[in-house]
């Protein structure tokens, strides 16, 4: 007998252990009301408290692991798996330097845009023919305020042909190529363009003085004239057409070689230091929209109505002066010029109504009605030179 | 009176190992079981418990000792789900028993003829495992031969890493 269960030992406890593991399972599951065989709803005590032990001898270590993984994956995250962080950085470095250079890009593009779109605008709605045109280059010197445009015969410009912006005027063309021309801006000192004060009305000649700042010379001293008031162009020196907004009087001072005369600096209106974008005007005949060629028409037919009302109440009148009796006197004697077999006692269609009779002044001088003028008549109709008349 | 195939074993070699390996192997291979599918998503490919199991078994040559630490190890895996506790006890039971009858007849110090000792053991655990629900229990359950396939496939990769690790803990007279 203790042969046989040495003999056989194994065999005989993995029977036992399986038997075992069997009975156990046979008490775990149980059969349903439908036959069918589930798990026990709760486990019976004894499973209930391998569970336990398995679960008390499993879930520490597992924590350890959990805690052990964290501080690994941030010990690699944090310190170890920097091997390329440097190149990494250099490369973010370049990308960000290469946004920021997009981003200034783009930020010029959408200043420029918004600037394209005013010129636009104000081209749309200028009453003369224009034609856009990019600032390109300047002449690289101080003392020759001159630039490039993108714009030259090819495309229609001409010598002397203005250039502005919605700011005011720039310049005029002063040389042209095919394919560019070349500005002389209002600030050199060999431009010249003719203003005028805007309230004063006072004109004079705007050039560009030895540090680039226009001003307006030669003009007599006038005490009007105050810092501020705005400077248009005259329209006299068939470049600038008239009413075009110059810049504003910063300050008067004397002029330096001639005495009771002074210049007024100007501050442009226009950028002249920041142009971009500019507007040369090709042809100053007026352009005139449908809407205002349809306003313009009827404005010529309203004028027309008119003159004939006029004239309509012109002939009413004479026809009522023919029927009403007149003030003239019957016995007054005719006129010499009267046609013969005219009717005198009709009063001329023309004739005024007779003024009352004025007293007689205790002291009469020259304004007097009646009284002979000592003094030429130009002299007496002409009013005095204008201080700011351009000599 | 020895019993056969005693004489056998030692002629073949028995290996022994500090009974800390044991304790800390089992327990290793019970929480990474348990553990490692959170971190691969999931994929259970692998049976840690049975590759432990079938390596101390091939090792010490012992079928009781492969038969107890099959159970063991089976009964801790059921412990852990909300199955019946039992199932893979049996499994790995019978698993662990062959693995250490066979290592006590064969030389197993061979790499690959553990390799396929475990890929076949596996896939012994696994029929196993689903004859008992199917049969025994009479409860559904899916003979899904793919993940078994690579079960298997996993537990001898297992195998191919631990072993050579677990083999330098034995101690050696």
């Amino acid at each position: 007998m203790d042969s046989f269960f040495t003999r056989y030992r194994n065999l005989l406890l993995l029977l036992a252990v399986l038997l075992a593991q069997i009975i156990g399972l046979a008490v775990q599951v149980r059969r349903t009301d439908s036959g069918r065989n589930t798990p026990g709803p709760r486990d019976a005590t004894g499973v209930r408290l391998i569970r336990l032990w398995a679960d008390a001898v499993v879930t520490p270590p597992e924590q350890i692991f959990h805690a052990t993984k964290l501080g690994i994956a941030g010990l690699w995250r944090n310190y170890i798996d920097l091997r390329h962080i440097r190149e990494q950085n250099q490369d973010l470095q370049k990308t960000i330097d290469r946004l920021r250079l997009e981003q200034a890009s783009l930020l010029e593009d959408a200043r420029q845009g918004q600037r394209l779109q005013a010129l636009l605008y104000f081209q749309q709605r200028y009453i003369y023919k224009t034609l856009a045109a990019q600032a390109i280059g300047t002449s690289g010197n101080d003392s020759s305020k001159v630039f490039y445009i993108d714009k030259g015969s090819s495309d229609g410009i001409d010598r002397d042909m203005a250039v502005i912006t919605p700011e005011g005027i720039v310049g005029k063309i002063r040389e042209v190529y095919p394919h560019s021309s070349q500005v002389l801006a209002i600030n050199d000192q060999t431009s010249g363009a003719g203003v005028i004060l805007e309230t004063t009305r006072i004109r004079g000649i705007l050039r560009g003085d030895a540090a680039g700042h226009p001003q307006i010379v030669g003009i007599l001293a006038d005490q009007r004239i105050q810092p501020g008031e705005k400077v248009l162009t005259a329209g006299g020196d068939l470049i600038f057409p008239r009413g075009l907004p110059v810049g504003e009087v910063v300050r008067v001072m004397p002029d330096p070689d001639r005495d009771s005369f002074i210049d007024i600096i100007v501050k442009p209106a226009a950028h002249l230091n920041q142009l971009d974008e500019v507007l040369v005007i090709t042809s100053t005949e007026p352009r005139f929209s449908a809407e205002q060629q349809q306003d313009m028409a009827t404005s010529e037919l309203l004028k027309g109505a008119q003159v004939a009302a006029i004239k309509e109440q012109q002939k009413a009148s004479q026809i009522m002066a023919e029927k009403l009796p007149g003030l003239a006197d019957p016995n007054a004697p005719a006129p010499a010029n009267l046609a013969p077999g005219q009717n005198q006692a009709a009063p001329p269609v023309t004739s005024a109504p007779s003024a009352p009779k004025l007293l007689q002044p205790m002291h009469p001088d020259r304004f007097t009605p009646g009284a002979k003028s000592e003094t030429p008549q130009d002299e007496q109709t002409t009013p005095p030179a204008h201080a700011g008349r351009n000599p | 009176m020895r019993a056969p195939g005693s004489s056998h074993r030692r002629d073949l070699g028995m290996r022994s190992y500090p009974l800390l390996v044991y304790v800390l192997a089992m327990l290793a291979a019970l929480v990474l079981q348990a553990w490692l599918p959170r971190m691969l998503h999931g994929y259970t490919w692998f049976d840690l418990p049975l590759v432990i199991t079938v390596y101390f078994a091939l090792a010490r040559r012992d079928p009781i000792q492969g038969t107890l630490m099959g159970a063991g190890m089976g009964i801790f895996q059921d412990a852990l789900t909300h199955h019946a506790i039992g199932v893979n006890g049996i499994a790995k039971t019978v698993a662990g028993f062959l693995a250490g009858s066979v290592g006590a007849r064969i030389n197993v110090d061979n790499f690959a003829i553990r390799m396929m000792m475990t890929f076949l053991l596996s896939l012994l655990s696994s029929a196993i495992y689903v004859i008992i629900y199917r049969v025994l229990l009479g409860m559904d359950q899916e003979w899904r031969v793919l993940e078994v396939l690579m079960t298997a496939v996993g537990s001898s990769l297992a195998a191919m890493v631990l072993f050579p690790l677990l083999d330098r803990t034995q101690v050696r007279d």
